[in-house]
């Protein structure tokens, strides 16, 4: 599987990322810098984790406005896969690339911690490496995590399968809408979670529970 | 705009400055006139208690700070330790107290962002962070305004960053009401052959100004911090700075990447007394003169005067002595991360100071006396009292289950979730071990099987009661606890947290608690390589406990076979190893005493250092052979808190016995130093279990078998059984249910 990497200033879970893809993959992704305009030829852009732009303004507003993201819209548009975790979430929301909001944290506090997650949809390339209302370990460190989206908009997703995390046992951090923790858009090739797949994927951190994820999407490419 | 420089200088603005006469007297001396009044805001800021160490610097220079693995000791921006493999570990402990009263949010934050920068300006990638946060009593009507605020502070910074937060203390104590303490320990990774300093080198070479825009903020920062407080401390905000973590997070991208470039000659963070500081240091440890032209420094404010240039103590800001050939690449990177890069001025062979403003010569100042030739004070000092032992009958009852669910929903044992959740705990992806054990863990990226332990450790209540062994109680159990985990303890950083130096008795716990930590330090073979001293902690004339705060690093060789507290499994049997023949016996000094009993009186559990060592090896040993299935040292709250953690930490609960004619009080809350339980995979029986006993027996060591793991309560003795369940909720209701408001 080729990938790339996309990295805005203030991003700190690029190296996460860079890592899981790596030992998952065997092949290091390419790296974006986010004033280039053109992205290699790869089967995953994934937008990793951090504060891009310290979260000023809002998280994720202004990295969305970036250069790049045309190219990732030009990608996504052409069926690329492109997930986006945790402030990549928020940006490709920002973005429009992704239907919702990610709100402050309910308790108004950041929250590091180990959540439940369901998978809601394992009928895409992201998931098909879970089984569908399987419950996975998922750590989460957020500050901006509680997902929202209008009636209308909430309807339209749940109805298309869009949903394709929520939290489990209880567990939601954030107070988001439905407990939905990670959403696909319409095409199902772009993803975003808030939760941290690629910090649980080996004997070190405890667990792999996210190591599918990677692995789902490896197969697919392969 | 006018800026009058050459002002008369009236003792009432020298005493504003933080400085006594005679000290005012000696500038004039030194320099052969009256200062401008931008020289006296640097010498102001050069030589005040925070930068200067001028009443501790007699006795920090007792302490041990070499070892085979020392590769830089105190001195630099922060301490270098070889862990082998060509690589260091690079990390220091700094206060930021005094501004975390004052604005606690960006208090904290600027106390993380300001360690963080000394480490990556030595060239190493910040990899763990600890922070030791001591508050007032948590019924002080500021107590949970300021926890709230420290706590964010402190995540809001280090969660952006990107560095995991590994460990720390928590604790509260009224004598902390008006002065709490913000220590914030920081530990990067580097090359040993890539290791930056802050010594310049060569003459007429770019000084280069780096990172953030200079404005107001902190300006007077130190002096505020080498002074105590008082009523009017809400008029001391102005000298808070306020904290970038996204410019902090580009800073250390840009300065790692440049440093690759082979460009930088000497680097040195801004911290306090930015400018000043910085531009001194690296002139005068390199016998080089520095000339700056303020003009040339990226201001975000209008109408800065050059003495609030000097004085500013704005953040994520660097200076640098820059091979001029590599300028254009140099430039290139800060103009990448959208960061200043500002040629402010150049080294000279003149060892002067001097700094230009609109064409005007507004100080001129000779390099090696502001820094060297700082005043340095013997202070009198007297000897702390020795307080008188408890007497053998004075035992005060209760119910040992009461006794335990009370102290560990209580405020100093209570699971310090609610803070270490705000937290990012994991980034990086190394966290082996999270807060909540022994010591935090991290591992060693790119190498398969090394990692780092973090602790940080000091029981202040000892200390107050024996300095000396309350200095020795801090090193040893910060090696205890890196110990636990399987790490071989490396070297420490010391945060020495005091009141007012010019009372003799303030002065007299802060020779004594060094004199303690030097003693440990030497016989646990754990030197100190780097560190800090915050003096006048003080409200109102009232000090602080005595809080030499012991920040240590282990090496863990092989990380599979690393020890965690946690129950691993049903009927297993502990070992309390280390024990005295009654398992424990000191009660003074107790939280047990303390919080249970309102008592405060007698010494602290001494610490025997030849003990400590050879049950720590011991204990060490013991995990590296895979012998043994979890490991907790005691400390606070005795064997019962010891057990409860494990059980808490798995939620397998254990059976403990009573020993006949004993009381259980002692047993089970004395805080009797230099112990641990241990837990084997072993049938009591079978030989190999009478053979690990052998093994402690033969060197000496006392490692009774105190009774086995197993069901879902922890019984101690004869107490009632206490469902871990019900001793979870205790745990993890009090932190919680206190920021809440809906306990007192």
């Amino acid at each position: 599987m080729k990938s790339a990497v996309v990295v805005f200033p203030g991003l700190n879970r690029d190296r996460d990322m860079i890592a899981a893809l790596t030992k998952i993959s065997g092949t290091p992704p390419a790296v974006v810098w986010h004033q280039e305009t053109e992205i290699p030829d790869v089967d995953l852009i994934v937008i990793p984790g951090g504060f891009s732009y310290g979260d000023y303004l809002r998280a994720g507003a202004i990295a969305a406005r970036s250069p790049i993201m045309d190219a990732i819209r030009d990608k996504a548009a052409k069926g690329v896969k492109v997930l986006g975790v945790c402030n990549g979430f928020q940006i490709l929301t920002e973005a429009g690339l992704l239907p919702g909001v990610l709100m402050r944290n309910a308790s108004l506090k950041f929250v590091c911690r180990e959540v439940k997650l369901t998978v809601a949809n394992n009928g895409t390339p992201f998931t098909r490496g879970y089984n569908d209302g399987q419950v996975i370990r998922c750590p989460v460190a957020h500050h901006d995590g509680n997902y929202f989206a209008d009636a209308e908009t909430l309807a339209r997703i749940e109805g298309n399968g869009q949903v394709a995390f929520r939290y489990a046992e209880g567990t939601n951090p954030n107070g988001s809408i439905n407990d939905i923790a990670g959403v696909f858009n319409e095409q199902k090739n772009v993803l975003g979670l808030m939760p941290h797949p690629e910090n649980l994927i080996e004997a070190a951190h405890g667990g792999s529970d996210g190591r599918a994820l990677f692995s789902g999407l490896l197969e697919q490419a392969a | 705009m006018t800026f009058e420089n050459n002002i008369a200088i009236t003792p009432q603005l020298v005493a504003d400055h933080g400085l006594k006469p005679e000290e005012y007297d000696k500038i004039v001396a030194l320099i052969g006139r009256e200062p401008t009044y931008t020289e006296l805001g640097i010498f102001s800021a050069m030589w005040n208690e925070h930068c200067s160490y001028k009443s501790s610097k007699k006795w920090l220079r007792t302490l041990p700070t070499s070892g085979s693995h020392v590769i830089q000791g105190p001195g630099e921006n922060a301490g270098v330790v070889d862990i082998g493999d060509g690589q260091a570990v690079v990390f220091k402990m700094e206060s930021h107290n005094h501004p975390s009263y004052i604005e606690p949010y960006q208090g904290a934050a600027t106390g993380v962002g300001g360690i963080l920068r000394d480490v990556f300006t030595m060239g190493a990638r910040p990899i763990a962070a600890m922070n030791a946060l001591r508050f007032g009593a948590p019924e002080h009507e500021k107590t949970k305004h300021l926890v709230s605020g420290v706590v964010a502070g402190v995540g809001g910074y280090g969660n952006s960053f990107g560095v995991p937060t590994v460990g720390g203390e928590v604790e509260f104590d009224e004598r902390y009401n008006g002065n709490i303490l913000v220590n914030a320990f920081a530990a990067g990774l580097a090359d040993t052959d890539k290791i930056f300093y802050s010594r310049a080198e060569g003459v007429g070479l770019p000084v280069v100004y780096l990172g953030a825009k200079t404005g107001r903020d902190g300006v007077g920062g130190a002096t505020m911090a080498s002074a105590e407080f008082g009523d009017d401390i809400e008029e001391k905000r102005p000298t808070v700075q306020v904290g970038d973590p996204f410019t902090e997070k580009r800073l250390l991208e840009a300065c790692l990447e440049l440093m690759a470039t082979g460009a930088v000659i000497a680097i040195q963070d801004m911290g306090a007394a930015g400018l000043t500081c910085s531009a001194v240091e690296m002139g005068a440890k390199g016998d080089l003169g520095v000339e700056l032209d303020l003009d040339k420094v990226p201001v975000r404010e209008e109408a800065m005067t050059p003495y609030e240039m000097m004085l500013s103590e704005s953040q994520e800001r660097m200076l640098m002595v820059l091979h001029p050939e590599k300028e254009t690449e140099a430039r290139a990177i800060f103009e990448k991360w959208a960061l200043d890069f500002a040629t402010v001025g150049h080294t000279t062979d003149d060892l002067r100071f001097c700094v230009r403003w609109h064409g005007e010569e507004v100080a001129n100042l000779p390099i090696k006396e502001l820094g060297d030739e700082a005043p340095e004070y013997d202070r009198p000092w007297v000897e702390p009292a020795r307080p008188v032992p408890l007497a053998v009958d004075d035992i005060p009852q209760m119910d040992v289950a009461d006794a335990l669910l009370e102290l560990i929903g209580g405020h100093q044992l209570s699971s310090r979730r609610w803070v270490y959740e705000q937290y990012d705990t994991l980034i990086q992806g190394n966290s082996l071990q999270r807060p909540g054990g022994d010591a935090g863990v991290v591992r060693v990226e790119g190498h398969t099987n090394k990692a780092l332990a973090f602790s940080s450790d000091v029981t202040p209540r000892y200390c107050e009661a024996d300095p000396f062994e309350g200095g020795k109680q801090a090193v040893a159990e910060c090696w205890r606890n890196l110990t636990a985990t399987g790490a071989d303890p490396l070297a420490a950083t010391d945060n020495l947290n005091f009141g007012n130096p010019e009372r003799p008795e303030i002065m007299g716990q802060l020779v004594h608690a060094i004199k303690g930590i030097g003693e440990a330090c030497s016989v646990l073979e754990f030197p100190i390589v780097s560190g800090n001293v915050s003096l006048y902690n003080e409200t109102n004339g009232r000090g602080i406990l005595p809080t030499p705060t012991i920040g240590g690093v282990g090496l863990v060789p092989d990380w599979s076979r690393m020890a965690t507290i946690g129950f691993a499994a049903e009927n297993q049997p502990i070992l309390l190893v280390g024990a005295p023949p009654s398992w424990g016996t000191h009660l003074a000094q107790s939280i047990y005493m303390r919080d249970l009993f309102g008592r405060k009186d007698g010494p602290p559990p001494p610490v025997d250092l030849a003990h400590e060592k050879k049950v720590g090896d011991f204990v060490r040993k013991l995990i590296r052979d895979g012998r043994v299935t979890a490991v907790h040292d005691l400390s606070d709250g005795g064997l019962a808190a010891g057990l409860a953690e494990m059980a808490l930490a798995s939620g397998i609960g254990a059976r403990v016995n009573q020993l006949e004619d004993r009381d259980p009080i002692p047993v089970f809350f004395g805080e009797d130093q230099g112990r641990y339980l241990v837990t084997v995979p072993l049938d009591p029986q079978g030989e190999a279990f009478h053979e690990l006993l052998n093994d402690a027996a033969e060197i000496g060591i006392f490692a009774p078998w105190i009774g086995s793991t197993g069901g879902t309560e922890l019984v101690l003795g004869n107490a009632r059984p206490i469902p871990v369940a019900e001793l979870r909720e205790a745990h993890e209701g009090w932190f919680p249910q206190f920021m809440a408001g809906t306990i007192d």
